[in-house]
């Protein structure tokens, strides 16, 4: 069965700091928003592969984040981990509407889509 | 050849500007003398080429000279041109247009081309005479006429066009302040890295930059006098230039009922909402779009030609647009979409002798984007490799070096170091050529970096070109040559932690950015190695001029608390020399309650831990703490965390001094202070050494004629005791003893170096000359302690509790309104 994915307005880019990341919960999903240096805005689901550190914790730099627990580096396009490492955070479809951030929205994937 | 003109369908345009002019030139290409044409303009002259204004108020060319079709023009081509005189009126029915003066036209096809304005920030005081747009040439005009008395000058707008206008009023005399809101120039077109070098060289130029700056007012009476911003701060100003953006002129499209949003909305063939009516240029919304730059508008132009010329055409397609600065001496050029994205990837190039910064951003295998500093040679070549979307894949390792090594099939950086002449100059601190270098090793038979440094002195100054001289060695010895044993800092760079410092110092570099531009990153903003690092060395250096920088911290330093493995936090308070009170103990238990925090827990150094704090309750719990008149402990961060003591003279049937009070005098001096590592100190009161002293980054032991002072030991993994650095009898002596070490360590330290493997590695001796022997040197180094203390004994929990630093920290963003479902 498909449950439709909802587009969810979660605030404007300014709310998040460069280099930096915000966080929100749906359903029981905790939600990392990150934000880079050239302003581009990423999410994922806040979990990294590895031991469940809260990656919205984590230093960003380019296009990834280090995990503020064990230092994982994970991709914030794909949730990926990087270099030896393996394992995958989950993603989240996010887009930007002038200025404003919408993610989808899954309820039947435990909150989010996971892909 | 034509036909009269009465029985020719009649053009009319609206708008005298390069948009509308363009399509008349492209019609007449096509189809000469198929319309008869009507030009109506608002500025009394005839049409000049509006990206020359710079050059015009930088006294470069004269107006002559930024004419594109002269008065004889129109009369060849057989054009009335009404100039001076605007329409103010579109009727579609009659399908007339009507002028301020009252003529009134018909037309059988309208064409709009009405351009743009200068957008005009509301501010109080922005009608005052001494305020313009920079526009058209009657702005330039009364920007000449200001300059010409002198004085003061602010642009508001650090965009292409401001930049512009400030460069040129600066040449033209005056003092000139560009006060910008984002947080770096030219933020559309650049990179944060090239809008730093943008604001140095503006700045050495003599221009002042504010960036984060909103204006608030514009202050005078009857004529401009000053700016004054959000912040308090007031410029003083006799012109002021209002450069933030530019709105698409739609007034007279919106009068007669055409569709327009933000512009007047056209289709892929220019046509609005009324098919007898076009628009091309700055006034036009395409697909949601509205352009500012040249390259769309003559594409619209060509677009609309063709159809009204009965051509066929694909219609207008958005496509990647480039622009360049026009300042003369500053180089700067962008391309594309230089976000990034999903999947795109950074080729980063810097070479700091010669001011240059390059980024090219990929996506697979075609070029999306291009940033170009200080050498924009290239720029053309990228633009067309972004536009014609060449997969660049054999090329890919030489991209960056530009069409040059593009030939090199090899695809090799090192190579295209080979591919150099013997001329090529490698090392322009030392003007050492690379035939120099070549020669100089296999005459001498050098191996290593540090040979070919002594020899040439090639890469002996900067160092910036150590990379490069690497290249040649590897290129010409082969397999002969052996990378030196020099850890890099991290994959971001190819220096050393201690190059890098000195650098920051030898040369002045005062902020991140600076720092990854002189020495050459390969990241746009560095990894989670460097950052950190670049930001102690940073403030190590220049304590009262670097900004911190929160995002290049770990997470416990940023949000003042220790991040546990469940993603709560740990609290820990200050108690000075591990003493405390029953009214502290109160607020922690209260605390500990309030916030059902589930472990209270006595630390190593004498202090209470509270565990499994959630972050959102870390303000709140600061704030009862800090009513109870307790600090931040540092328990979390590189700098000083606790001073153990014994109860000393103050108590105990041995103690020989009073150990309790030169702890907390000690943690009054040190506390707060940032350095490579963390640091523990205690105060023992006799030889017993309670307060194990001997396992300290810097120990304190009593004996009966006063102190022994210990360096360098630690517990942990490789446990090792202390060195006796001395011994010496006063407080102030121990507090004089104690700053100079921790300074010292401070400035020569690595990164994450504790100090035992920091003394080991370079000895006792060195740290006994520097502080024991030269009393000097040891006093120096104790006044930059105070100094940079001076300005980080401020309790970074009090800020937060007050909700003054980093809210957003503390505060999860809060979802609303669904879209749509899809």
């Amino acid at each position: 069965m498909t449950i439709a994915m909802t587009w969810i307005n979660v605030g404007t880019i300014d709310a998040i700091p460069q280099q930096g990341s915000r966080t929100l919960t749906l359903g029981d999903t905790p939600i990392a928003l990150f934000r880079t240096i050239h302003d581009e805005v990423f999410a994922l689901v806040d979990r990294c592969p590895h031991k469940h550190g809260p990656l919205s914790q984590g230093i960003v730099h380019g296009r990834r984040v280090t995990c503020p627990l064990h230092s994982w580096v994970i991709d914030l396009a794909s949730g990926e981990a990087q270099g030896p490492d393996e394992g995958c955070a989950g993603h989240i479809p996010l887009r930007l509407d002038g200025g404003q951030v919408f993610i989808g929205y899954t309820p039947s994937a435990g909150g989010c889509t996971h892909d | 050849m034509s036909q009269p003109s009465s029985q020719r369908p009649h053009l009319v345009v609206v708008g005298n500007g390069m948009a509308g002019m363009r399509t008349v030139e492209d019609l007449l290409n096509r189809a000469p003398g198929q319309y008869q044409i009507t030009v109506f303009g608002a500025e009394p002259r005839v049409n000049y080429n509006r990206i020359m204004l710079s050059p015009l108020l930088a006294g470069e060319k004269c107006f002559d000279e930024i004419v594109i079709n002269t008065a004889e023009w129109y009369r060849d081509n057989d054009i009335t041109l009404i100039s001076g005189d605007p329409v103010v009126a579109i009727d579609r029915v009659q399908k007339t247009v009507t002028s301020r003066d009252g003529k009134t036209v018909s037309y059988d096809h309208l064409l709009l081309a009405t351009g743009s304005q200068p957008i005009v920030i509301p501010v109080p005081g922005h009608t005052l005479p001494g305020v313009v747009g920079f526009r058209d040439v009657e702005d330039v005009e009364a920007m000449l006429a200001a300059a010409s008395k002198g004085g003061h000058a602010v642009v508001i707008g650090g965009g292409l066009l401001g930049l512009e206008a400030a460069a040129g009023l600066q040449g033209r005399g005056m003092q000139v302040t560009i006060i910008h809101l984002a947080g770096h120039l030219m933020e559309r077109q650049l990179d944060p890295s090239a809008g730093y070098l943008l604001s140095s060289a503006l700045q050495q130029r003599g221009l002042t930059v504010l960036t984060e700056a909103n204006t608030a007012e514009i202050v005078g009476d009857s004529h401009v006098t000053a700016v004054r911003l959000h912040d308090g701060r007031e410029l003083p100003a006799d012109l002021v230039v209002m450069a933030v953006g530019i709105r698409p002129q739609t007034t007279l499209a919106k009068d007669c009922g055409l569709t327009v949003n933000r512009g007047i909305v056209v289709d892929d063939l220019m046509s609005t909402s009324d098919p007898a009516i076009s628009a091309v240029g700055e006034c036009v919304e395409h697909r949601g779009q509205c352009h500012g730059l040249v390259a769309p508008l003559y594409e619209m132009a060509k677009v609309l030609a063709d159809r009204l010329a009965g051509r066929d055409t694909a219609g207008y397609q958005p496509a990647a647009t480039s622009t360049k600065l026009k300042v003369t001496g500053i180089d700067v050029f962008s391309a594309g979409d230089f976000s990034g994205g999903d999947g795109t990837e950074d080729i980063v190039f810097r070479d700091a002798g010669r001011g240059v910064y390059k980024r090219i951003v990929l996506h697979g295998n075609t070029i999306k984007g291009a940033v170009l500093y200080g050498d924009t040679a290239d720029g053309g070549w990228y633009f067309q490799l972004l536009r014609a979307g060449e997969d660049v894949t054999a090329h890919r390792d030489t991209l960056i070096f530009g069409p040059a090594f593009a030939g090199d099939t090899s695809g090799n950086p090192k190579q295209a170091v080979a591919a150099l002449s013997d001329d090529a100059e490698i090392c322009g601190c030392n003007g050492v050529c690379k035939g120099t270098i070549v020669s100089a090793i296999t005459e001498k038979g050098l191996t290593t970096l540090d040979e070919v440094k002594a020899h040439t002195k090639a890469s002996a100054s900067c160092g910036s070109c150590a990379g490069l001289v690497e290249s040649i060695l590897v290129a010409t010895l082969g397999d002969g040559y052996q990378a030196a044993d020099r850890k890099p800092l991290c994959g971001c760079t190819s220096h050393d932690h201690d190059h890098v410092r000195r650098e920051i110092v030898a040369r002045g570099l005062k902020s991140q950015a600076a720092v990854m531009q002189a020495l050459e990153w390969s990241t746009p903003d560095g990894c989670h190695v460097c950052r950190p690092a670049l930001n102690y060395y940073l403030l190590c250096a220049w304590p009262t001029e670097y900004q911190d920088h929160g995002p290049s911290r770990f997470i416990n330093e940023r949000v003042h608390a220790n991040i546990q493995k469940d993603g709560t936090y740990s609290v820990i308070p200050r108690m000075w020399g591990g003493l405390t009170n029953p009214a502290e103990l109160r607020a922690i238990a209260d605390v500990a309650e309030k916030f059902s925090i589930p472990t209270v827990k006595v630390t190593g150094g004498q202090r209470i831990d509270l565990l499994g704090v959630r972050k959102e309750d870390l303000p709140a719990v600061w704030a009862d703490l800090n009513a109870a008149g307790m600090v931040s402990g540092h328990a979390y961060g590189k700098s000083l965390r606790t001073v153990k003591t014994c109860v000393g003279a103050e108590w105990c049937r041995f103690g020989t001094q009073r150990s309790m009070d030169m702890g907390v005098e000690l943690e009054k001096m040190t506390w707060g202070s940032w350095m490579p590592h963390k640091f523990k100190m205690a105060v023992s009161g006799c030889p017993r050494n309670c307060a194990e002293a001997t396992i300290k980054d810097f120990g304190v032991v009593a004996v009966d004629s006063g102190w022994e002072l210990h360096v360098g030991g630690n517990g942990g993994i490789h446990v090792r005791a202390t060195d006796l650095l001395c011994k010496v009898s006063t407080t102030d002596e121990v507090k004089e003893y104690c700053g100079a070490f921790v300074q010292m360590y401070r400035e020569q330290a690595r990164y994450l170096e504790r100090t035992a493997p920091w003394i080991e590695r370079i000895g006792l001796e060195p740290v006994r000359q520097a502080i024991v022997e030269d009393a000097e040197n040891r006093a120096a180094l104790y006044q930059r302690f105070l100094h940079s203390q001076s300005v980080s004994q401020d309790d970074p929990w009090q800020a937060r509790a007050e909700g003054r630093v980093d809210a957003h920290e503390f505060a999860p963003l809060s979802p609303s309104h669904p879209l749509a479902a899809e």
